[in-house]
């Protein structure tokens, strides 16, 4: 088994990129999570220029320095601000235990691996044993969500997913610009949706950030 | 190679491994000491606790049982054998077929069962609770342990070390990104089983913390000495191991003379940045309460089943 | 004997027969107590080994086969002995010869009129067993796998005097009889409703997809009943500590084995075809259990009880290892399936000499001091300093630590799980090596149990004062342990021997054997498949640690000096040590009662802080009684409620419920 070196290389990435994501999964504090979520991106930032050089695609320049600027500087920069304003340092809770919820991605990472199994068979691409990852990224950004407590680590995760996204399409079709105009715009699209999130909790938290008091606004 | 040269590095192997291994302990300390604004004791400073305990007078409980007595050189005997098998200067040795790395976790084992029981034996309050805690930390380290190991033999076809290491550092470069997941979870299992900080203190003296140190509390003079020193022979083991498996280049083949003294330097390079590396985790980190230990060490194990499953799905 | 005309069918025949006339002159004698426990006892044990020597025999032998002249008139027995049963046979002759002599010292002080049933059940069990194991047809196995399950209820409530040991029977003979039902099923299943009962017809049977996964599922549950495996374990904490010691011993040790001895016969021999799902289905099966067992072992402070749980956990294992073989052979990789397969057998023979070593050191431990609970032993290896030793053995050698037997198998198990990256399907390749780490698990779990018995029954302060001081066990008894040690001593250093026998079976079985490279290795070295992927020396690792040991001890007292002095503990100063100090064997167990919280079921009384004498009761239940087995009985209790409406109590009533079924079975004849 010898890859050529870049798909080593991206390789390896991925798997960091799945072990940042599964060490977020794992982490109880908000600024470290603030962290780890900065450091996945510059992962992001590193596969789409090792993609980029090794396959002379050039728009892949344009979104690395996109992602650079917009999730490794940009968004940590202003989460930090926020979590320093809304002084929530503390522990995130969470609704299952951790050991539990590592279980549970382990779980969904073999599911995610079968997966991608048979589809990265069909493509050609140098970077194809890494849709499982994207994939198994995604899903345990989602698990990620649904276990936490507190908005700001939903928000996180909800932005790690993105970063599966927009490596899945990397990986996966770098030769089609418009899959990577489309995870630009996505980008985009999750910043505006990240400050209607923040804004909301802004206002909400006049007593806390705990999603739980969002149950209130069902009705009965 | 034929077999005296194989056991001349051996012993060779054997004897500078467990020579240095109190300087192993004493740099990291040291290291540790200088991190901290403390000027340290010097690098030396456990040969001269070892001379000194030596000396002393051996006082054993009214009721010790030969286990406790002969529990010390037992744990000594397993910890050399330890560092006899792991291929810290060559590959190719006499006594590596002995025991591939499954048996060395069953190496490891044994040590901590005897060094608990020893612990029981007196039937102090101190003593059963540093047991119960150890075989804690025990059980939850060994499948992280294994996993991590399954991880670099699946790479190998083997569980050889000596293997291993042929295949992962004396072939041409692959990355492995498995190997990532594995390093972590290595370094988290080589912290529990260790005694080190989050999980144990070991410069900790305060009674309701420790484990180790809860263990061998009645032991003193010569049984103390040989106690402490297996335990730096155990950091020493598991760090070899990890440097076998992660970085094994410069390990040299048994039978060749300059490859051996270029191993000889490699090995003090790396040692010498583990244990600053070692020494700048623990003043970084801080203890964990006893039972955040299961989500340390289950995370460990995680990691290196992710590790495995990565293995599966990039590198075949 | 001339070797040339006796075949060894006969010899096992012959053999187990004189069993059954032991026992009867047991009976017959019951007047001279001292007879039955110093002659026939011992002669019991002789035919043990020699039993043992056809087994080892009947392993290189071919198979010869022969029909006894009894059973129906036209329904004679079935034998026949092959390498497997020959295998098991040596187990069971092996076990027992230890046992055996053990029971000559345990019994000695024993009622003369209990002795003499005794002796009869004891050896009627002994004899049935081998007879299951040499069975050729559906028939002879189930009649004398009924006389084994009957021999050993009436053994198992000996002490029939107390309410709770005819519970814990009440509870074995219901679970072994849902299985034989099973059983007795799995064989229907296969006949197919045409030829006969005999394992040659049962084998020749061609059976399609679907009855052939009944079979299997039948076959699977009925001798998973027997062997203790999860869900259906709940008669083995009971039945075993209900028990006599060597009794216990041979329940834990050898009977549960016959079970996986069926399991293998049936599967393996009879149905044939393996598919890689039911390997799975056995794996998963054997991993819960294997984890289960240990957990609950944990949390025991009855010493057999413990030693009754890990049999769960050990069956468990095997399970693994036929598991693994199983997946493998029905993926296709026989070579991968004959380790997996090994594995299986040798961990069924370890955990038979290692269990039954344990059990007789339990024995002693309750002969000498009348004590079962844990909690009130401590400092015993003061005192029984021989058990120590030999319980010493049996407990590393369970908790799976080198140079000993238990480690062998599981290493042979690890490294057929690492066989893995042979297989196809995804999942099943991630999931082999994950059930291996389940398996390091409840091996590292192991230790921690078997630091806690050993730590609280031998070592440390004795917590309970005794009339007098506890006596070593007697010659017989001691005898007895150290065969068994000795066993597990020779198994772990020299696993070579028996792995060659084991391939001879394998190569019977399924057609493959372990690789040449492997078979090619000297006595010195254990190699799975190539000495490039593994090798494991227990000798030289035993011979490094006893010379550095030595070497050590020398140069400390060359160099410096060996003086000693004795003196208080000094546990930091605290001055006074009570043995009430000390962790109790539930104490030892609570890390693990925290951390696998879940799996338990916690009963707590904590007392409140103006109690003026506080007490703190804690129980952990096993919650397979309350999600399982209450429903289970609810529904049969309402079901036999419903039915007893039949009963009327007037004798017309009854005969007109045989004349319906006279006229029905007449309408149904036509």
């Amino acid at each position: 088994m010898n890859l050529p070196f870049y798909t080593q290389l991206i390789n390896l990435l991925a798997a960091l990129l799945l072990l940042l994501a599964f060490a977020m999964l794992t982490q109880r504090r908000i600024l470290s999570l603030i962290n780890l979520f900065a450091l996945q991106g510059f992962v992001l930032v590193l596969s789409t220029l090792v993609v980029a050089y090794s396959t002379h695609q050039s728009h892949l320049y344009y979104s690395a320095l996109l992602t650079l600027i917009l999730k490794v500087l940009f968004l940590p920069w202003i989460m930090h601000r926020l979590i320093h304003a809304l002084n929530v340092r503390w522990d995130v809770e969470t609704l299952i235990d951790i050991p539990a919820t590592m279980l549970i991605g382990i779980v969904l990472v073999i599911f995610a691996f079968n997966l991608a199994a048979p589809i990265s068979q069909f493509a050609g691409t140098i970077t194809k044993s890494t849709l499982g990852i994207a994939t198994a990224s995604i899903l345990l950004s989602f698990l990620m969500m649904i276990t936490r407590r507190k908005a700001v680590s939903q928000v996180i995760g909800f932005l790690t997913m993105e970063n599966g996204l927009f490596f899945a399409a990397t990986s996966a079709t770098y030769g089609m610009p418009m899959v990577v105009e489309l995870g630009i715009a996505l980008d985009v699209l999750v910043g505006s949706l990240i400050f209607g999130v923040f804004f909301f909790h802004i206002r909400e938290t006049f007593e806390s950030l705990d999603i739980h008091h969002l149950e209130k606004l069902k009705e009965r | 190679m034929n077999i005296a040269s194989g056991i001349v590095f051996q012993v060779l192997q054997s004897v500078l491994v467990v020579l240095i291994a109190p300087l192993m302990l004493g740099w990291v300390n040291q290291c540790r000491a200088w991190l901290q604004n403390k000027s340290g004791a010097g690098i030396w400073q456990p040969y001269k606790v070892l001379n000194k305990l030596f000396h002393k007078d051996a006082v054993l409980a009214h009721n010790a049982s030969h286990l406790f007595r002969s529990t010390p050189y037992i744990l000594f005997g397993c910890m050399w054998l330890a560092v006899g098998i792991v291929p810290v200067l060559a590959t190719s040795l006499p006594f590596a077929p002995a025991a591939d790395v499954i048996a060395l976790v069953g190496l490891f084992a044994l040590a901590r069962v005897f060094v608990s029981l020893a612990a029981m034996d007196i039937g102090t309050s101190f003593g059963t609770l540093g047991a119960r805690r150890e075989m804690m930390i025990g059980f939850l380290a060994e499948p992280a342990m294994l996993m991590t190991l399954f991880t670099a033999s699946l790479i190998s076809h083997s569980t050889s070390l000596a293997t291993i290491v042929e295949t992962l550092g004396h072939r041409e470069l692959v990355i492995y990104p498995s190997m990532a997941f594995a390093a972590v979870a290595f370094l988290m299992v080589l912290l529990a089983e260790n005694a080190r900080i989050p999980i144990d203190n070991p410069s900790t003296h305060l009674e309701l913390t420790m484990i180790h140190e809860a263990m061998i509390l009645e032991y003193s003079a010569r049984h103390l000495a040989l106690v402490e020193w297996a335990s730096s022979l155990k950091l020493t083991a598991y760090i070899t191991i990890g440097i076998a498996i992660f970085v094994p280049w410069g390990i040299a083949q048994a039978g060749d003379w300059t490859g051996m003294l270029i191993a000889i330097a490699v090995l003090v390079v790396k040692l010498t940045l583990a244990g600053a590396g070692l020494a700048l985790l623990e003043t970084v980190s801080a203890k964990m309460r006893i039972f955040r230990a299961p989500e340390f060490l289950g995370t460990a194990f995680m990691l290196a089943t992710l590790g495995m499953l990565t293995h599966f799905l990039l590198e075949r | 004997m001339d070797a040339s005309f006796l075949q060894p069918i006969e010899a096992a025949v012959t053999l187990s027969v004189i069993w059954i006339g032991l026992g009867l002159i047991g009976l017959a004698f019951m007047r001279a107590p001292r007879l039955v426990s110093h002659a026939v006892f011992p002669a019991g044990a002789l035919v043990s080994i020699l039993l043992a020597a056809t087994g080892l025999w009947a392993i290189g032998a071919p198979p010869s086969a022969a029909i006894l002249p009894a059973g129906l008139p036209d329904l004679p027995f079935h034998v026949r002995i092959d390498a497997l049963s020959g295998f098991f046979l040596l187990l069971l002759g092996g076990v027992s010869f230890g046992i055996s002599l053990f029971a000559v010292g345990y019994f000695r002080d024993t009622e003369a009129a209990t002795l003499g049933q005794l002796s009869l059940q004891y050896h009627v069990f002994l004899a049935s067993m081998a007879f299951v194991l040499i069975a050729d047809d559906a028939y002879l196995f189930m009649v004398t796998w009924e006389s084994m399950a009957l021999s050993s209820y009436f053994l198992v409530t000996t002490e029939h005097h107390e309410e709770r040991n005819r519970k814990a029977g009440f509870i074995y003979l219901l679970v072994a009889h849902i299985g034989a039902i099973s059983i007795l099923l799995c064989f229907g299943v296969l006949h197919g409703g045409h030829g006969d009962y005999t394992f040659e017809a049962l084998r020749a049977a061609e059976l399609s997809g679907f009855w052939a996964t009944v079979a299997f599922l039948l076959a699977f549950f009925g001798f998973g009943a027997k062997a203790g495996m999860l869900p259906l374990h709940v008669w083995l904490p009971e039945a075993h500590p209900a028990a006599p010691s060597p009794v216990s011993a041979l329940m834990s040790g050898v009977m549960l084995k016959t079970a996986i001895y069926g399991m293998i016969r049936v599967i393996y021999d009879l149905i044939g075809g393996i598919r890689w799902e039911w390997g799975l289905t056995v794996l998963l099966f054997g991993a819960a259990t294997s984890l289960f067992g240990v957990l609950f072992a944990l949390m025991q402070h009855d010493l057999k009880r413990l030693l009754a749980y890990h049999s769960v956990e050990n069956i468990g294992i095997i399970l693994i290892g036929i598991g693994l073989s199983m997946v493998f052979v029905g993926s296709g990789h026989p070579v991968a399936g004959a380790l997996g397969l090994i594995a299986g057998l040798y961990h069924t023979l370890n955990h038979a000499v290692f269990k039954g070593l344990l059990f007789l050191g339990a024995g002693a431990i309750l002969k000498s001091t009348g004590l079962r609970n844990l909690n009130e032993m401590g400092g015993l290896i003061r005192y029984l300093p021989h058990t120590a030793l030999y319980f010493l053995i049996g407990a590393l050698a369970i908790s799976a630590l080198p140079p000993l037997n238990g480690f062998v198998s599981e290493w042979l198990t690890f490294q057929a799980s690492l066989q893995a990256p042979l297989l196809e399907s995804s999942v099943v390749r991630s999931l082999v090596p994950i059930v291996a780490a389940v398996l390091a698990l409840s091996g590292a779990l192991t230790g921690m149990c078997f630091v806690k018995v050993y730590g609280v029954a031998f070592l440390g302060q004795h917590r309970h004062e005794l009339a007098e001081k506890p006596r070593e066990a007697s010659r017989w008894e001691r005898a007895g342990m150290l065969w068994l040690a000795a066993a597990c001593l020779a198994l772990g250093l020299l696993p070579v021997f028996m792995i060659g026998q084991l391939n001879n079976v394998s190569q019977a079985l399924i057609n493959a054997g372990l690789s040449n490279e492997a078979m090619a290795s000297d006595w010195l070295w254990l190699v799975p498949t190539s000495s490039a992927q593994a090798s494991y020396s227990p000798i030289v690792f035993l011979l490094v640690i006893a010379v550095v040991f030595e070497l050590t001890y020398l140069v400390v007292r060359q160099v410096y000096h060996g003086r000693l002095r004795r003196s208080d503990p000094w546990d930091c100063g605290y001055p006074e040590q009570t043995s009430r100090m000390e962790d109790t064997a539930d104490g030892f167990g609570q890390p693990v009662r925290q951390i696998f919280a879940p799996v338990f079921l916690i009963h707590r009384e904590i007392p409140r802080a103006d109690d003026p004498q506080p007490v703190f009761k804690q129980s952990v239940q096993d919650r397979h009684w309350y999600w399982l087995y209450r429903p289970i009985a609810r529904f049969t209790e309402f079901l036999s409620g419903h039915v007893g409406k039949l009963q009327q109590g007037r004798i017309s009533i009854y005969l007109l419920y045989s004349f319906l079924t006279l006229i029905a079975l007449l309408v149904f004849a036509q």
